[in-house]
Formats: C-alpha cells, structure tokens, sequence
C-alpha cells in the first residue's frame, strides 16, 4: 500500500471553446461540491501556467487526476511541467463514449444532459478518487 | 483584392477554483459569440501546453486578459510567454465600479449572476472597440 493522502486533487480543462472542455469542469465540481467534499480538491489551472508557490505545492504534494476537454491535454501536460504527479489522466469525451444517450451541449457551461452525465462520470471517478486517499493507487 | 480584417485577442482566466473564474469565462464567452467576427480566443494553458503557434497569440492580436482575482494570471502568463496585452480587465474592480456582488457560486449561475456577466461583458466589449480603433 502506498502513501495515504488527506486530498486528492481534481484538475479540469479550463478551454471556453468546447464543449467536452465544459464537461471537464462540471464533473470536478461535482466530485468537489457534491461527491467527495472534503477530500477532493481542486486549484485553477492558469496559477500552475504562473507557477505560484501554493498552487504548485498543492500538485506536487497530492496525487493529481486530470480531466482535459481536448487531445492537447493542457491540464495533463501544465501538472507535470508545474513537477506535480499525474496519478490519472482522463479525456471528457471518453464519458460520452460510454454514455452516449446523454449528449452534452454548451460551451461556458454544460446543458442539463451534460450535468447528468458530469454526475456520472463524477461517480465513477470517486473510485479513484478513495484509491488515491487510500493510497491505493492501480 | 483580399480585405484583412483585425481581430482582438480575449484571453480568460479559467479560476477554476474562485466564481469569478466562472463568471470571466461567461463573460469572455458572451463576447466571443456576439462578436465572432472581431474577437478570438486560445485557453491560457496552452501557452505551455501548446506549440509555437499558441504562443506566438499576443504577437498575432492586441490582446485582452481578464482576470477573476488580484493574482493576474491570464495578464502576467500572456505578458511572460506570449506577448504584453494591450488590455488587462479585473472582475473585482468591474464589479465595484458598478457596484456588484461577487458571485459566490462555481458553476450553474442564473438570473442572480446575470447583471455581473452582463457589465463585465460590456466593459470587454468596450476594450474591444477601443482596441480596434487603436489597430
């Protein structure tokens, strides 16, 4: 068993141009807000682009999921030359690929769909979001 | 005869973890939308992320930052690895100017929130014009 963490750190894209990159966002605040308060966490994305101190040890210090909205994986590719950890990485669009009666629409903010889905995919994200905590990484 | 026509940069701060981040993203968005011919956009990590195209950004267009909290980030990542903004918005000081509460939700803002995006989407739009006038 490894290292047991009191956060788990939850980063999403933070694109306004697509709408999987809105997704990305709806289903960290779910997992922040309303699945695994407490213990999920999350930090805005541009502070690890500016490299600010508490920002860059909040990902350094936690393990780190990554929700991106496009192949360009900025949330990815920003946690690790910030010298934090990716534990998981996750593209939206994979969540409507498995659930594609529930297609989402928007661009700044999901449609009602789109927040059914977000509650989804923040379900089964919680799973590995208890793995990290635990220290139970796969 | 090919007429270029200019276009302004709007770069947003995501804040992913403050409302005002939500609110400078609706904000930009509404501005994007409504004047799709004069404005556009690149998300703020992509200047690391990104090639040299992306950051090249605030070389390509007079650029626009607008920013959720006092910590300036789409300013200062635009200004360090990409180019000086010509404009730099700060929704605290949009929302005192216009005496307006802070949102004090990340996510599903409705009628409550719709005067703040409402006046920092014109205070953007104003930036544009005055931007292009300056082009």
């Amino acid at each position: 068993m490894g290292k047991k963490h009191k956060k788990v750190v939850v980063l999403p894209c933070s694109g306004i141009g697509k709408v999987f990159g809105a997704l990305a966002r709806e289903t960290a605040y779910e997992l922040v807000e309303r699945v695994r308060p407490g213990v999920a966490t999350t930090t805005c994305l541009p502070l690890l682009v500016i490299n600010d101190p508490e920002a860059v040890a909040k990902v350094k210090e936690n393990p780190v999921i990554t929700i991106d909205g496009c192949p360009k994986e900025c949330a990815r590719k920003s946690v690790e030359a910030a010298g934090g950890r990716v534990a998981k990485a996750h593209e939206a669009i994979k969540f409507y690929k498995q659930h594609k009666d529930l297609k989402p629409e928007g661009v700044a903010e999901v449609n009602e769909t789109g927040r059914k889905l977000a509650e989804i995919a923040a379900r089964e994200l919680a799973k590995e979001v208890d793995e990290l905590a635990a220290g139970e990484e796969k | 005869m090919d007429i270029q026509v200019a276009k302004v940069g709007v770069v947003s701060c995501s804040g992913e973890e403050i409302p005002e981040g939500t609110l400078c993203r609706l904000a930009c968005r509404k501005v994007l939308d409504e004047r799709p011919g004069e404005t556009v956009t690149i998300c703020l990590p992509l200047f690391i992320a990104g090639g040299e195209e992306e950051r090249t950004f605030a070389q390509n267009y007079p650029t626009i930052t607008v920013d959720g909290c006092d910590k300036m980030c789409a300013a200062k990542a635009t200004e360090m690895l990409s180019g000086k903004p010509a404009r730099s918005l700060s929704v605290p000081e949009i929302l005192k100017k216009h005496g307006l509460k802070p949102p004090d939700k990340l996510r599903h803002f409705g009628g409550e929130e719709e005067a703040a995006v409402q006046a920092v989407a014109e205070e953007i739009a104003q930036a544009v014009d005055e931007v292009l006038e300056e082009e």
